[in-house]
Parts: structure tokens; sequence; C-alpha cells
């Protein structure tokens, strides 16, 4: 069927479902431009495309309303520069995220961000980000990303950003295409700023009852580059920070007096930057938030972003919540509202009837049925 | 019923401006060689004065402009002769402040200084820090998403803006935040340059000052040699909070300015500012110093107090001033180029001044490749301000040439819209249009910045790229 392109396409399956939506077929480009051949093809036939990467994310936000297509970017998993010197690195969008740090790594450099899922890709790292502790020193992904090619519904390649960090010509389309779960195009390819690998980490953990306020340590001027917390569905919370740099052992130890105790380690706590479970919700809560019993939730005492478990009426939650906080239900079963108040979405609507106005980009997986 | 007469119901006399004296004000922006007398200049004092004025521009198919303090430099702000001219100066409350969350929310026309001002003497600060602090406005660093010499380590306004309040093109009052779950509309506003709408409440990141702070000066005989010190600091794993060069032109002229004292017969200087906790800086500082001898400097000086650093800083800072005292007239360019590419992009630029007979001062933010050369002539004689042109145009060619971009820091606006197309593909730019299209479909808010020529929104954009029905 695809002896003219080279693209490879198979029958899809239980396996290759999103959010329980078996495609009709799977699609594996190897480049942009097959991928922009395939959206082509699926423009003339109508067909709806989800993007995939590791596939450890399909399962999260609403399920596509229909899905012909599943376009596996699995096959394009190189680094295409990596330019040491410039602290900067291009990429295909299907390339693990684990395998991109290895590269790196051998330069003594890093994309500083903590993603949780081995398989996942940077492709579903943008579309679907999740909360990393090290966000509040070095930003979210769409902090880091300087560039990106997008191919959309109609199969037009489309580049935006460049290699060079700071940059301000043009529409930022990388950071519109950060959080669109697959519905306004594809992201083929990105290009990140990176950051050396620090010289030492240290991070001080200690345990503590309830919820604690990390404020004496972010007043400090000891400057941790993450303040977690674990705070699991019965027993103690554990805090824990990390300190990077020559003197990370220095300031973990300063900041040991601050909460008067607590220990010093070379390594994360195992916790760290992991998801506390299933069902899976994301809260956005800048005070201590009410958490409900049989809940456990972990993330970020200094940006407030947090990753929370277990069953619960969302609406319920919400209620008890201060009136900034978000709270969305991720993944698996829910009970209440998944997505909860956005503001914006009188505008992400239009945005989706430009780029996407015969509604084939994995439609209906965020709020409003985008 | 006429726009003026629907302008001065809404608003007092004093705040609708018709007097051709008084409009000649407004004409131009700090790229002040672009210039538009306004059809009308209106001064609001809130959000829903700011969408009333923009829902009046829809009912008339009026064209809007936003302008705050007027210091950018690209002529974002230029005004349209057809168009109503939104000043943001009578914004200027910072509405709340929030220290234990680390967030301001202030309107458009506060500066960005004023943020510091207002919560520096408890130990916090607004990162992002354009050379013209003391005067642009908030709302024009988040239109052009401002940097500033410490970007280099603490990123954007984009990096710092939290939440915005927006009046879009269509007149309605929306807030983005970077807790709505979806698009981030708050990352792609950001930096439009005006032409997605309004921004009239901005929630800011607020930072914990670092515990310490030190400037280095270091000089060197060749502008290589100091270029090959930036690489090495980089490549040793520090992030200094600023690493600035100044070339022999920048440094003479900044001698002849303020008497900054840099050390003589220097052929470039270093500023390096590092920052963070004491035991962090103590160690780079030590290793910086090492890296500039080993590369050649002859001479280093480190600030040991706030007022030495502020005298370090001043040569830098009044560099573009400072021009003005040895040529003229001058052009500020605005180009990026990749760090490893500096030494062949000012090879490059040299060899540009010896075929047009133009002088280029140099003065950079070196530490990610953001140049502003300073392409100098006298706009007296025949023919020099064409070959000034050309000179600057040619900078930029380089700098797409090397991988950078037309601008760094100071945004496309009408001064670089022309060059947009040899950076980016029509596909690239037409992509853009959607989203200029589905915030402003009439395409009323700052027409004619940005984008050359752009297409109406109402266009069928294209016919499919893939071959038809063949695949499946």
């Amino acid at each position: 069927m695809l002896g003219h392109t080279g693209v490879m396409i198979r029958d899809g399956g239980p396996l290759d479902a999103v959010g329980g939506v078996t495609p009709r077929w799977v699609a594996q480009p190897e480049s942009v431009e097959e991928i922009a051949v395939v959206m082509g093809a699926c423009a003339d036939g109508g067909l709806a495309v989800t993007p995939a990467g590791g596939r450890t994310k399909l399962g999260w936000a609403a399920p596509p309303e229909r899905v012909d297509v599943l376009l596996d970017l699995s096959s394009m998993h190189d680094v295409l520069e990596h330019v040491a010197g410039d602290l900067v690195v291009r990429v295909q969008a299907g390339i693990p995220v684990t395998r991109l740090a290895e590269v790196l790594a051998k330069a003594g450099q890093a994309l500083a961000l903590d993603v949780p899922f081995p398989d996942a890709t940077i492709g579903g790292t943008l579309a679907a980000p999740s909360p990393g502790p090290r966000a509040f020193r070095y930003g979210n992904a769409r902090d880091l990303l300087i560039g990106v090619t997008v191919v959309l519904a109609d199969g037009t390649i489309a580049r935006a950003g460049g290699k060079v960090v700071k940059n301000v010509a043009g529409y930022d389309l990388g950071k519109l295409f950060t959080g669109s779960y697959g519905t306004l195009g594809v992201i083929a390819e990105a290009t990140f700023r990176l950051h050396p690998i620090p010289a030492d980490r240290r991070w001080l953990s200690f345990e503590c009852e309830g919820w604690e306020d990390a404020g004496d340590l972010l007043r400090s001027q000891l400057e941790p580059s993450a303040v977690e917390i674990d705070h699991p569905a019965e027993g103690l919370s554990t805090v824990a920070a990390l300190f990077e740099g020559p003197a990370a052992e220095q300031r973990a130890l300063a900041a040991r007096e601050l909460f008067e105790g607590g220990d010093v380690h070379t390594e994360a706590p195992a916790w760290w930057g992991q998801p506390p479970g299933s069902p899976l919700h994301s809260l956005r809560c800048r005070v201590a938030p009410s958490v409900p019993d049989g809940i456990s939730v972990r993330g970020s005492l200094a940006t407030g972003v947090y990753l929370a478990s277990g069953s619960t009426d969302l609406d319920a939650w919400r209620s008890a919540l201060p009136d900034h906080a978000r709270l969305v239900g991720l993944s698996g079963d829910l009970t209440g509202d998944r997505w909860g108040p956005i503001p914006s979405l009188p505008l992400m609507r239009r945005v989706k009837e430009r780029f996407d106005p015969e509604r084939r980009m994995s439609p209906g997986r965020l709020a409003g049925g985008l | 019923m006429t726009v003026f007469d629907r302008l001065d119901a809404l608003f007092p006399p004093d705040r609708v401006i018709t007097d051709p004296v008084r409009l000649r004000t407004y004409e131009c922006d700090g790229l002040t060689y672009h210039r538009a007398t306004p059809m009308v200049v209106v001064l609001p004092e809130t959000t829903e004065e700011i969408a009333a004025v923009v829902r009046v521009c829809a009912e008339f198919g009026v064209p809007f402009v936003a302008r705050g303090s007027g210091t950018g430099l690209s002529g974002g702000a230029l005004p349209r002769s057809d168009g109503v001219l939104i000043v943001t100066s009578r914004m200027r409350r910072i509405l709340s402040i929030d220290l234990d969350q680390r967030r301001a929310v202030v309107e458009p026309g506060v500066t960005n200084l004023a943020i510091t001002e207002a919560v520096r003497d408890r130990g916090y600060y607004y990162a992002p820090d354009p050379s013209s602090q003391q005067i642009c406005s908030i709302g024009g660093n988040v239109a052009e998403n401002s940097g500033g010499a410490h970007c280099l380590k603490y990123g954007f306004t984009v990096n710092h803006v939290l939440a915005l309040e927006i009046v879009t093109p269509e007149g309605e009052i929306i807030e983005i935040s970077e807790d709505d779950f979806g698009y981030d509309l708050l990352g792609a506003f950001v930096g439009s340059e005006g032409t997605l709408g309004i921004a009239t409440k901005i929630t800011v990141r607020l930072m914990r000052a670092p515990e310490s702070v030190t400037t280095l000066l270091a000089a060197f005989q060749t502008i290589e040699a100091g270029g090959q010190a930036v690489s090495a600091i980089i490549g040793a794993g520090i992030m200094p909070a600023a690493i600035e060069m100044m070339d022999a032109l920048a440094i003479e002229a900044a001698e002849a300015a303020v008497a900054c004292g840099y050390p003589a017969a220097a052929g470039a200087v270093l500023i390096v500012e590092l920052d963070g906790p004491s035991s962090e800086v103590e160690a780079q500082l030590a290793e910086v110093i090492a890296i500039c001898v080993g590369t050649g400097s002859f001479e280093q000086r480190v600030a040991a107090s706030a007022d030495e650093r502020a005298k370090i800083w001043k040569g830098r800072k009044s560099a573009f001033a400072a021009v003005g005292r040895i040529s003229p007239a001058y052009i500020v360019q605005d180009g990026v180029v990749p760090r490893t590419s500096l030494g062949e992009v000012l090879a490059g630029i040299d060899a540009l001044q010896d075929e047009f007979g133009i002088r280029v001062a140099n003065v950079f933010h070196a530490g990610d490749g953001n140049l502003h050369p300073l392409v100098l002539f006298d706009d007296t004689a025949p023919g020099e301000g064409e070959r000034a042109e050309i000179v600057s145009g040619r900078i930029l060619d380089l700098c797409i040439l090397h991988g950078g971009s037309i601008t760094g820091e100071h945004g496309v606006g009408v001064d670089k819209a022309r060059y947009m197309p040899r950076m980016f593909t029509d596909d690239d730019l037409d992509t853009m249009q959607l989203l200029r299209c589905a915030f402003d479909p009439g395409g009323r808010s700052n027409p004619g910045k940005v984008f050359p020529t752009p297409r109406l929104c109402g266009e069928v954009p294209r016919v499919h790229k893939g071959s038809p029905g063949e695949i499946f």
C-alpha cells in the first residue's frame, strides 16, 4: 500500500489504543517529510490522527473521539545536532528522554527536565508535560524549548524559534504546542537549551507530620534547585530539598540548620520525581492544600505544582481548595468533572479551529472537546 | 457617530488627545527614524476602559496600537495614522505583592524597575533587566519578551510572567495563566509584540536576591581572545548571571561619554557577573579569573563593593548613548549567533566595515551570542546612511547564515519585518498567522508589525501537501 512513499503502515490493534480507542492503522514515519506525506493523505481521506511516542501518557487526559491513524514517532529517535559549546541540542521528537540523557552526559551536559517515565519521548514530554522537581530552578519543558518543527493536519511543515537561546523573532509556536496533547498538529523535531551537569548534588530530607511549609528555606539564600514533598495517604510525610553546585554539601548542611534536622544524602529519595500512583490527578495550589482521605500527593513546595493519586470525587475536592487552585483528572477512573475551570478555554477553542478546522487531530483529548 | 464621538463619550477630555501638536509626542518609539502621527491617542486608566476602546475599534474597523513608555527599539509601538494609540502610562499601580508566594500583580504601565524597587528592601527582585529598565513598562516587556544582561542565567520575560489578564482584539477580557491545562497561550502571547491583544494585568515572579554578587572586568588585547574566554567559561560548566563584551571602538565611545576608566589599550573588555550563594560564587570567581588569564587577559578587576560594580557596569550600560559622542548617527542591531560562531561572525563584520567604509562598534551579550553591533554613520554625508543600512542588513544575513536570529530581545516590529522571510519560510509564517487569526481575525491589533504583508484571515491558506489518497 505504501510502496511509493516508503512510510511503514500496519493495522492497528488493542495494544495501540488511545484511552480505549483503537486506531484502524498505525503509521511509522521516519522523517519530517514522511509525517507530512501521511498527514496529507489523512487530510484527503478525512482521517483522524493521534501522534504517539513512548505511549506513556496516551491514557492521560480525555480519550479522543476517534482515531483512524496512530502516528507512531518511535522510529524518529535521532539526535540531529548537539553543539556542546552552544549548550544546544536538536532532536527528532521520538527520541526517548533517557537515550538523549545518555548522549548529553558524555559531554557533561543535560536537558534539565525530570521525566519519570523511562520510555517517554521528547515529543510526548512536550505535548503532555508532567511536572518535575527541578522546574523550580530550570523551568518546565516550555522554558527549555527554543525551537520546534511541527506538521499540521493538512501536511504543512512549519518551524518556529531556532537554535539560539535568545530569539524573539516570530510567534513561539513551540510554547503554543506545549501541552496540546496532539490536538493542534504533530511535534516532529525540537531544539532545547542545555545545562552543564552540576559538579555536585546533595539532598536534604526529613520526615514530618501532615503538610510542611518550606518557607524558611525559600526565604533563605541557599538557592535550592528543588523542594519536594511526599505526602502519602497514610503515615509521615517527607520533605526533600536538592542543592546543586560545587558547594552543594555546605548549602545542604546550612539548610539542615534551618529545619533543625534532617539527613544529607548524595542520592535522591526513591520517590523523588515519581508519580504517586493511579488514578493520577494534577494539582496546582500555592498554599498548603486540604488533602482528602486516601489521597497521596507529591510535588513541589516551591512551585505549588503536584501530582496526586487515589480515588476521590474531584468536584468535592475542588470545592475544598482555594479559588486559585486547579485540579485536573489526568488518568484512571474519575468521579466528577475532569477539568475544572479553564478561563482561557474560549481562546484555546479559537486556536484549535484555526490549526485543525476539520477536528482530525486527537479530537476531544482536551477540555471543551478540543 | 464617528470614532472620535465614541471616544469622547468614553473618556474625559484630558484623556483623549487629538491636538496635532500633542499627538506628535507619540509619533515614534525608541526607533526614531520610523514616524507616524496617530489619528487619536487615548489614556485609559482601567482594563474596562481599554476593552471599551478596543470594542470601538472593532465596531469601526479601525486599527489600534498599544504603547507603554515608548522605549522599544524596533518600532513595535509605532502608531498608525489611521488608528488609535492606546497609551498605558496612567496604569501604574502595583496591585498586590505576595512574598510568600514570590509573585506580584501589576498594571501594564508600571516600570520594570519599579517592581524591584517595591520589594528590594525585603530582599527580593524582578529578574529581567533590559537596559531601559528605569523607564520601560512591564506591559511593553510582555509584548516584546524583553531580556537584559542577566537573562543568560535567569531567562527572559516569558520565563517570569505567570499569568496575564488580556483584552483580546475583539474587546473581551480574558485571563491566561500557566495554570491553564492545555495550550500554553501565555507563552505564545508573551513576545507577540502587541499583535494578539493588550496585557492589562501582569502577574510576575519575584526572586529572592542572591546572597552574593561579584563582578569581574577582564581586559584582552583582542576580541578573539575575549571570545575564547567566554567559550572556556561556559565549557567549564559555569553559568554566570551575565557575560558582556565590548570592542575597542565601543570602549572608546564609553570612555568619551562617561570616563568609565576601563584598562587603556584594551582591544576588548569582558564583564562577567557571578551571583548565588557565597560559597558557590567564591569557587567560580577563582575559576573564571584563571580562565581569563589563561586565554590572554592582561588585567582583571574585581568589584569589591556595590559602587565599584556600578562603575564597571556604567561603561557597558552607557555604550549605546555613548556612540553618539563619536558618530552623528547610528543603527543598533540585535542579531544573535550561536556562541561558537561568534569569532567567525565578528570577522565577517570586520570585513563588512572594510568593504563599505562604515565603522561598527560591537557591544554584546557574549554569553548568549546576542550581538548589538552599532553601525555608525554620518547622516549628512551623501550615501552613507544607505551604506549603513546595507551593512546592517548584511550583519543580519551573517547571523541567519550561522543559524542565529535577526532579533534577540528588541523584537521584529516594523524595523525587521522585511527580514522575516530570510529566517522563515512562507509555510512557517502562514502557520504563525493561524495564531494571529485565532486572536485577531479582523487584523486590527498592531497591524504591520512582525510580519511582512500578512495574509487576510479569510483567505484559503493552501492546498494539501501530501500525495492524494494513495497511502491507505
